[in-house]
C-alpha cells in the first residue's frame, strides 16, 4: 500500500544545511558584484561566445533536468498510470525550483534585465521568428504553472477557510493547468533546439539539423525520466523512504529505448543529408558526437543485460541518462557553436560559483519545503 | 495500454513528426532586396589602409578610442569591431599577398539578428538598413550568436549596455548626407548608393578589368544576399568572409517554426487535445498491466 505524501520533519539547520546556505550566499554576492562591474569583468563571455556557462549549463541544461514533472505527467494523466502519482509531487517541486533557478540566472545573464517585463508585456513588439521570444514567454508561464500544480501542496495541511476554497478551485481548474503544464514543455523545450538552428554556419554541422527541436524534446524527456529515478532514490535513501523500484524501473526503460530511438534519428538524418562522413573525422566535434551517442546507447545496454536492476545499478543507469542529454545539449550550445579563429571561452571563477551558488540556493529550498509539507510518500524503513 | 489508446499516441507521434519535418518542400520563400534599398560596395583594390573611414565613423557615432593593448591609451587602433568601433580597416598579409578589408554590418537582405531579436530590437527599415533601439533590448546577446559575420557587438564594460553596430550613418541619411565612411574616402574605395546601382557598378568593374580581381562580388549571393558588396583581389575567405553558402541563416529555422507553428493551430490542438485527454483519463486509472 501506498502512503500518503508527508512532510519529512527533523530539523532544518543541519551542518551540510548551513554549508549549503553559505555557498548560496556566495553566489547571491557574487551576483550582486556583477551587476556592479558588468559582464565583462564578472566572466569569460566574448563577442563570439556571448553565451556561456549560465545559458548553456543552468537554462538549456537546467530546465531539461527539471523535466522531470513534464515527463511523469505525460505517463499519469495521458498514458493514465495512476499508480505513478506518488512520483508527481517531488517531481514537480524539482521541476518548479529548476525553472526558477532557469529564469534567476537568465535575469543575472541579461544585459538589461530591467527591459524583461517589456517580453510578456509589449505584445505589439512581438517577433513571432523569433524562437528566443517562444522560449522566453512559454517559461515564464511554465514557472508559473508549475508554482500552481504545487500550491495544493502547501494548503493541505491548512484548516484556514480561504486555503480550503483556494484548494477546492484550483482542483477544478486543475486539468487546464495540467495540460498547459505539459504543452508549454513540448513547445519551449523544443525551441530551445530550434534557437540554435539560427547560429547557422557557425553551429557544426554534426549538430545543426531541422530536426533539432525534436531532438531537444526527445532529450528533455529522457532526463525528465532520468531524474524522477536518480531523485527517488537519492531522496530515498537520504530520507529513508522505501523507493517504488519496479516503477523507477520501468521510467528508466522509457529513458533507455528513448536513447537508441534518439541516436537512430541522428544517424537517419545525417545519411540523408550525406553528412556522414563529418561523423567519420575524429577532430573535437566528431568525437564529442561519438561520446554523446555511446552515452545515449549506453542505458539501453545496461537494461538489457541485467533485465531486472538493483537500485545501484537503476541509479548509475539514470546518471547516464542524465550525462548524455546534458552533453548533447551543452554541446549544441557550446562545444558544437564556432564563431571562428580567435575565440575562446573557458568559464570565469565567479561565472561557476555563481551557478555552483544558484544549485546549492535550489537544494536547501528543496530540503526545507520536503520537511516542512508533504512532498515524498512512501512507507519510512522499518528501523 | 489499451489498443484505441495505443492508436491514439500512434496517431499524435505520426502528427508531431510530420509538423516537425524539416519541410524544404514547402520552405519559405527566398528574401530580395526592398526596392528602396542602399547599401556600400567596398573595392579591396583601391583601398590604401589610411583609416580615415575608422576616424569618421567613431567621430559621427560618439565612439570612445579603443586604446586597449597600447600601455598608456597613446594609440587608437580597433583590432576589429569592438564595443568601441562599428568600423574597422584590416590588413591580410601573407606569403606576398596583401589586402586591407573594411569590415561593418553587412546589412544582409535576410538578417539573422533581425530574426532573432525578441521585440524587435532589430530591426530592417527603411532603405533596408538594420537599426537598432535600445528601448527594446533586453541585452540577451542573442544577435550575436545568430550574425554569421559577427557584426553586433555587447557593451561588456558597461553596467548598461546595449548592441554597438553599424546603422549606415542612418541620421545622416535623413539629412541628405551619405555615410561618414564614403564621405571621407579619400580613393573612394568605399562608396555609397542604391543597391542596385552598386551592383551594377561592381560587375562594370569585374568586367572592365578582370585580371584584377577574385571573379565574383561578395555579397551578391552569399548567406542570401547581403547590402554591402566586396570586390577583391585575393580570396574572400582570407579577407575573413567564413561562409559562402547561398542560403541565408534563419531560412532553415524559419522554414522548421513556421511550419510547427502555423497560425498556431498546431499549440492550440495539441492543448485541446491533452486536455480532453486528461478529462477523459480523469478519476480512472489504467494500471491493470504491469
Amino acid at each position: 500500500m501506498q502512503e500518503k505524501a508527508q512532510p519529512i520533519g527533523g530539523p532544518l539547520f543541519t551542518r551540510a544545511y548551513n554549508v549549503l546556505l553559505l555557498i548560496a550566499a556566495l553566489g547571491i554576492g557574487l551576483t550582486l558584484w556583477r551587476f556592479a562591474v558588468g559582464l565583462g569583468r564578472a566572466t569569460a563571455l566574448s563577442d563570439g561566445y556571448p553565451l556561456g556557462l549560465w545559458i548553456a549549463l543552468d537554462v538549456v541544461t537546467g530546465t531539461a533536468l527539471a523535466c522531470g514533472g513534464y515527463a511523469v505527467a505525460l505517463v499519469v494523466y495521458i498514458f493514465n498510470k495512476g499508480k505513478y502519482h506518488p512520483l508527481i509531487r517531488p517531481a514537480i517541486l524539482t521541476s518548479a525550483l529548476g525553472y526558477t533557478m532557469a529564469g534567476l540566472s537568465v535575469a543575472i545573464d541579461l544585459g538589461r534585465p530591467w527591459n524583461m517585463w517589456k517580453i510578456p508585456l509589449f505584445f505589439w513588439d512581438w517577433n513571432f521568428n523569433s524562437a528566443l521570444l517562444e522560449v522566453a514567454l512559454c517559461i515564464m508561464a511554465y514557472v508559473v504553472v508549475l508554482w500552481i500544480e504545487l500550491t495544493p501542496a502547501f494548503l493541505e495541511g491548512s484548516t484556514k477557510p480561504w486555503a480550503r476554497k483556494t484548494a477546492a478551485i484550483l482542483n477544478k481548474a486543475l486539468i487546464w493547468i495540467v495540460a498547459l503544464g505539459m504543452l508549454l514543455p513540448t513547445m519551449h523545450q523544443s525551441s530551445l533546439g530550434s534557437l540554435m538552428m539560427l547560429a547557422g554556419p557557425k553551429l557544426h554541422p554534426l549538430w545543426l539539423t531541422g530536426w533539432l527541436p525534436l531532438l531537444f524534446l526527445m532529450a528533455c524527456l529522457a532526463m525528465g525520466y532520468g531524474i524522477v529515478v536518480f531523485e527517488s532514490i537519492f531522496s530515498s535513501t537520504v530520507f529513508g523512504r522505501k523507493p517504488e523500484t519496479a516503477m523507477l524501473i520501468n521510467l528508466q526503460k522509457i529513458a533507455a529505448w528513448g536513447g537508441l530511438i534518439f541516436v537512430g534519428i541522428r544517424l537517419l538524418d545525417l545519411g540523408a543529408r550525406g553528412q556522414l562522413s563529418d561523423a567519420a573525422h575524429l577532430d573535437r566535434f566528431g568525437t564529442m558526437f561519438w561520446i554523446e551517442n555511446a552515452l545515449w546507447l549506453l542505458p539501453l545496454a545496461m537494461m538489457l543485460a541485467t533485465p531486472r536492476p538493483g537500485l545501484g545499478s537503476l541509479f548509475r543507469s539514470a546518471m547516464v541518462v542524465l550525462l548524455a542529454g546534458s552533453l548533447y545539449r551543452f554541446d549544441t550550445y557550446l562545444v558544437a557553436f564556432n564563431p571562428g579563429p580567435g575565440w575562446h571561452y573557458f568559464p570565469s571563477v565567479q561565472e561557476m560559483l555563481i551557478s555552483i551558488g544558484l544549485i546549492a540556493m535550489e537544494l536547501a529550498v528543496y530540503v526545507a519545503v520536503v520537511k516542512r509539507f508533504p512532498i515524498i510518500g512512501g512507507m519510512k524503513h522499518a528501523h | 495500454m489499451n489498443s484505441d489508446r495505443r492508436d491514439f499516441f500512434k496517431g499524435m507521434a505520426t502528427a508531431a513528426a510530420v509538423a516537425v519535418v524539416p519541410s524544404v518542400a514547402r520552405a519559405r520563400e527566398k528574401k530580395r532586396p526592398q526596392s528602396d534599398a542602399v547599401g556600400l560596395l567596398y573595392d579591396a583594390t583601391r583601398c590604401i589602409g589610411c583609416k580615415a573611414c575608422v576616424v569618421a565613423c567613431k567621430e559621427q557615432n560618439d565612439l570612445p578610442a579603443d586604446t586597449r593593448g597600447y600601455g598608456k591609451g597613446l594609440y587608437d587602433a580597433p583590432e576589429g569591431l569592438n564595443e568601441f568601433t562599428k568600423n574597422v580597416i584590416q590588413l591580410y598579409k601573407d606569403a606576398g599577398e596583401e589586402s586591407y578589408v573594411k569590415k561593418q554590418c553587412m546589412h544582409c537582405v535576410d538578417p539573422a539578428c533581425v530574426g532573432a531579436c525578441m521585440l524587435g530590437a532589430l530591426q530592417k527599415g527603411k532603405y533596408g538598413i538594420v537599426s537598432y533601439d535600445v528601448d527594446k533590448c533586453v541585452g540577451c546577446r542573442y544577435c550575436e550568436v545568430a550574425c554569421p559575420f559577427n557584426v553586433p557587438k555587447f557593451q561588456w564594460t558597461k553596467a548598461a549596455p546595449r548592441i554597438v553596430k553599424c546603422e549606415l550613418c542612418r541620421d545622416r541619411l535623413a539629412e541628405g548626407k551619405e555615410p561618414a565612411c564614403t564621405a571621407v574616402c579619400p580613393r573612394q574605395a568605399v562608396i555609397f548608393g542604391k543597391y542596385t546601382d552598386l551592383l551594377d557598378e561592381a560587375h562594370r568593374r569585374l568586367k572592365d578589368n578582370p585580371g584584377n580581381y577574385v571573379p565574383k562580388v561578395y555579397g551578391e549571393h552569399e548567406v542570401g544576399g547581403t547590402q554591402v558588396l566586396y570586390l577583391s583581389h585575393v580570396e574572400f575567405e582570407k579577407l575573413g568572409f567564413r561562409f559562402d553558402q547561398q542560403e541565408s541563416v534563419p531560412h532553415l529555422q524559419q522554414s522548421v517554426q513556421h511550419g510547427i507553428y502555423k497560425g498556431f493551430i498546431g499549440p492550440v490542438a495539441l492543448y485541446a487535445l491533452l486536455g480532453a485527454v486528461v478529462f477523459r483519463n480523469r478519476g480512472k486509472s489504467d494500471d491493470k498491466e504491469s
